[in-house]
């Protein structure tokens, strides 16, 4: 789960790691008030999308008045698909140099790794390898004061510079290990008057940990669609296109939409009914798909803990209940399939037991294809 | 033959007397796994199916003299269970649940390397040695056939779909292994190629990948070397693009992790790469 800057920032600060003075407006008298107070200031808008700066994102107000008209523009502004609801006011920083620091797990190694560079700022990922520095945790023995001064040297760093950067490694490893962070990144981690601050600040918790920290605010992301499914429990993406696709398993529904694109379709989303959902979720689900307005419904299954009669009963049920107004094509293997067949057959639906045709009859009845 | 689960291994069921714990220990044994006990905290000395209820891993060990273990607890309660199994000699360790938090799986991985056990997950379908009428996992069971094939998966239905066509196509499998769905896991692609590699009754193998991470592109230059053919599929062509990390995920990979840059290291290294699920079958038979 992804934390908005300002949130992130909070949590840094808590660890004793240095911020500029900030404030969470929403309204241009909140901002007014604010730049009143801490003096020119950064308008931040708080969407949880990289590159807002170069999208226009961040806006400078030298006053009051300017952050007054500055916000009234920004709030309720599209930042790549995202609204923007609130800004975060911050002291404008006098920044003589950035430095790019991040924690995060490497799935490779299967280890916390930690990156740092003195080439920091919006175009780290443009950055040469070499002026990266990586350094693997082992998570038994963690970061100790001394890894933190080595990673300094590493990048050259010296005098106050040495001792705070040093110091904020460790706080920084703690703020991952103690919140289950799956990245912790300050980027730029700025010099101003020869003390580090962390200027711009990601934070996002796993959320598989979420449960076990009741302190982090829950964040909510993606569109009205996608929070609706994701109630129910089921992963979904919306796409561009208007084959409406369910199949179970992450990797399943993945294969679906490519065997889509492959007859020459377009896939209009990604839905992961799950390994084993039974039949009230996955009517669910089809009845969002249903909302979609999609010229085609495909439903991929493969029956592992899934079973076939389930999804053909959630099938029927959705048919008979709020309906199914466009053309449907099952393909149902796997366990209970006997089963989930008959009952489709029963109420005139023809299940396709091979994937390849399945997706090709989808394909031709969206009046797509080659 | 097969791969790290056979006809040997004694296996316990953590968390047998939950509803899934019950179900697969019943379809585990249907299919021939030599299941010989379940732990279940408070519930020791029942049994079910026959099988010996333990109230600790230790006992159960003590006990039945088990080496494997397959774990079905809440995902809150994984880490423990996973080090209990450890701590008590368990060498191959099945961890089916999904939604357990990253730092946990972490912890149990590293520790597994230093005791020498194997992790298959979390978050995996688990190993099926087809060959050996054995199983630690949840799949279905009549989808698999004994033969030349080595499967390693990332992802669950998906390797069910490939190994069924496989199976229908006359190619049966000697080990099926599910790596499992999450960003810190027991295996990789090499340590279970690697596997494959020493295991004679194995002709060919498939690899069932997808976008995101660099595991496909670590196991090409592993696949150079394999001295067998290798057939892969990876998943994830008109997928949205995964969901960013930052700037850590694209400084860590670097170009890699795109369908891309996989497809061209796995070709590059002389497998075969096929584009459609329904492929795999053909693309084996040519080299077998």
């Amino acid at each position: 789960m992804k934390q908005y800057e300002y949130l992130a920032k909070q949590i840094l600060a808590s660890y004793g790691i240095p911020i500029p003075p900030g404030r969470v407006v929403d309204t241009p008298e909140d901002a007014e008030a604010a730049v009143r107070e801490i003096g020119p200031a950064a308008l931040k808008a708080q969407v949880l999308v990289g590159g807002r700066g170069k999208a226009g994102g961040i806006r400078f107000a030298q006053n009051a008045e300017e952050a007054k008209t500055l916000t009234k523009a920004m709030m309720g502004m599209d930042l790549k698909g995202y609204t923007v609801e609130r800004l975060y006011a911050e002291g404008k920083l006098e920044i003589e140099q950035e430095i790019y620091i991040s924690v995060t797990t490497d799935g490779n190694t299967k280890a916390p790794l930690i990156m740092a560079s003195r080439a920091g700022g919006v175009e780290i990922e443009e950055v040469d390898d070499r002026e990266i520095v990586r350094r693997h945790i082992d998570p038994r023995v963690g970061v100790e004061p001394y890894f933190g001064r080595e990673l300094a040297a590493a990048l050259g760093l010296e005098g106050t510079l040495f001792k705070e950067f040093s110091d904020l490694v460790v706080k920084l490893y703690r703020i991952y290990r103690d919140k289950d962070a799956e990245l912790v990144e300050i980027n730029p981690l700025a010099v101003v008057k020869g003390h580090l601050v962390a200027a711009d600040a990601r934070l996002n918790i796993d959320d598989s940990a979420m449960y076990r920290h009741p302190e982090i605010q829950r964040v909510d992301e993606g569109s009205v669609l996608e929070k609706k499914v994701q109630e129910i429990g089921l992963a979904y993406v919306e796409l561009d296109g208007d084959i409406a696709v369910m199949a179970n398993g992450a990797g399943m529904a993945m294969a679906t939409l490519d065997a889509i694109q492959f007859f020459g379709g377009r896939p209009a989303n990604f839905l992961d009914a799950g390994g084993g959902a039974s039949v009230e979720p996955t009517a669910q689900a089809l009845g969002v798909l249903v909302s979609m307005d999609p010229k085609v419904i495909f439903v991929n299954i493969f029956g592992g803990i899934t079973r076939c009669d389930d999804v053909a009963r959630a099938i029927l049920q959705v048919k008979e209940g709020v309906g199914i107004p466009v053309p449907l094509v099952v393909r149902l293997v796997g366990t209970n399939e006997a089963e989930g067949v008959r009952l489709l057959a029963e109420r005139g639906i023809a299940a396709y037991s091979e994937m390849a045709e399945a997706a090709e009859q989808a394909v031709k009845l969206a009046g797509e294809g080659r | 033959m097969a791969i790290l689960l056979t006809r040997e291994s004694r296996v316990i069921v953590q968390g047998m007397t939950g509803n899934q714990g019950r179900f697969h220990t019943g379809q585990m044994q249907a299919y021939g796994t030599n299941v010989v006990g379940g732990t279940s905290p408070g519930k020791g000395g029942q049994r079910i199916d026959g099988i010996p209820v333990f109230d600790t891993v230790s006992a159960a060990v003590k006990a039945t003299g088990a080496d494997a273990s397959i774990v079905f607890v809440p995902a809150p309660f994984a880490k423990d269970a996973a080090f209990e199994a450890m701590e008590n000699g368990i060498k191959l360790l099945v961890m089916i649940p999904e939604h357990i938090p990253v730092q946990d799986a972490m912890a149990i991985v590293t520790r597994a390397r230093d005791l020498g056990v194997v992790v298959i997950g979390p978050n995996t379908f688990g190993i099926i040695s087809p060959g050996e009428k054995t199983k630690m996992g949840i799949m279905p069971n009549h989808i698999y056939q004994s033969g030349p094939i080595g499967v390693v998966a990332r992802s669950g239905t998906l390797s069910y779909e490939i190994a069924f066509s496989l199976t229908n196509a006359g190619l049966g499998q000697t080990t099926v292994v599910g790596m499992g769905g999450d960003p810190v896991v027991g295996q990789n692609f090499v340590s279970v190629l690697e596997e494959f590699k020493h295991d004679a009754a194995t002709k060919a193998i498939v690899m069932v990948g997808e976008i995101g991470g660099s595991a496909e592109e670590e196991a090409a230059e592993h696949i150079k070397r394999l001295g067998k053919p290798v057939v892969a599929y990876l998943a994830g062509r008109a997928a949205p693009p995964g969901k960013r990390m930052g700037h850590a995920g694209a400084i860590i990979e670097r170009g890699r992790g795109t369908l891309e840059s996989k497809e061209k290291a796995l070709t590059a290294a002389g497998a075969t790469v096929v584009t459609m699920p329904w492929q795999v079958a053909e693309a084996v038979k040519k080299l077998v």
